[in-house]
């Protein structure tokens, strides 16, 4: 239990650390590290809680493609960094304020709120102590939320196709190839025959 | 002292406002913008987890996974036209992003 405990705090502290240092960071490179460094002990937290499953989806999603992407494109930008940091001690104090300001009602709502007894009672899916975690969510996940699974599916499919429109670029000094032309080709247009006379070449 | 919701959700609520106050403080660097709307999906994240965990029900973390798949997607789109905003005006500040304007 007390290890427990001290890992609790420890993934807390690193993870809040880190997600400072995100948004305080001189470099995006820095910023974008830093939040791969969050993404892991948010993900120890889930282990913590119970969830592996998430905990190594969120790994290989968030740390895997997602911090990979935000690093690829940091670096592919050649952007004046330094210029964009202009403002960000004007904007502190208002960031500051508001952002307290947040942070006191969340915590007032937490201190001042109890759960219903009862709302244990009545569970969606009751998680199974019997069975793993992956196993559970994979019973619930493919035959009373598979509507919602295939929906998540659709969404990524949609993102990807948008991404790639919106990215792809025809250069106009690149040859590409044209499937149309080559298949339309016949032996008249390809093939000359010329007699030649011997002795002489073409 | 043993770990209880609380101190996940409390955990959530700082997280939360540090994506929050980032936005504020990087209002002109696009990138770290979507990097603290990621933390702050992430805290809503660790909140829908927690109550799954406390309250033994696996939904929550169902519905974790689709916020996941949702972020993916986000990200990925965010990133994209940000490319093509910095291809066609070779800055990604915020306060250039006036092109639409009448």
């Amino acid at each position: 239990m007390i290890v427990a405990t001290a890992f609790f705090y420890l993934f807390s502290a690193v993870m809040i650390a880190a997600a400072v240092m995100v948004i305080t960071a001189r470099n995006p490179v820095h910023s974008v590290l830093f939040l791969i460094l969050a993404f892991f002990n948010a993900a120890g937290l889930f282990i913590l809680m119970g969830a592996e499953f998430l905990a190594l989806i969120l790994v290989v999603v968030y740390v895997g493609a997602v911090a990979v992407l935000f690093l690829f494109v940091v670096m592919m930008l050649d952007v004046d960094f330094v210029q964009l940091r202009e403002g960000f001690l004007n904007y502190l104090p208002v960031g500051a304020l508001i952002g307290f300001i947040l942070l006191v009602e969340l915590l007032v709502v937490l201190g001042g709120w109890v759960i219903s007894p009862d709302t244990a009672t009545n569970a969606a899916v009751p998680i199974n102590p019997e069975v793993s975690n992956i196993q559970a969510l994979g019973e619930v996940l493919y035959t009373r939320y598979i509507f919602f699974f295939q929906m998540a599916g659709l969404v990524l499919l949609v993102a990807m196709i948008g991404a790639i429109v919106l990215t792809l670029k025809h250069k106009p000094n690149v040859r590409r190839q044209s499937i149309a032309d080559q298949v339309a080709r016949n032996p008249a247009a390809a093939v000359e025959v010329r007699k030649v006379e011997s002795g002489k070449g073409i | 002292m043993a770990i209880g919701l609380s101190n996940y959700l409390a955990v959530a609520a700082i997280l939360f406002t540090i994506g929050i106050l980032g936005i504020f403080v990087n209002r002109k660097n696009v990138i770290v913008i979507l990097m603290s709307i990621e933390l702050m999906l992430l805290a809503v994240n660790i909140n829908l987890v927690a109550f799954s965990t406390h309250l033994g029900d696996i939904v929550g973390q169902v519905f974790a996974l689709l916020v996941l798949t949702v972020a993916a997607a986000e990200a990925a789109i965010g990133l994209a036209i940000l490319v093509v905003f910095f291809r066609n005006r070779g800055s990604i500040e915020v306060e250039d992003v006036n092109m639409m304007k009448g």
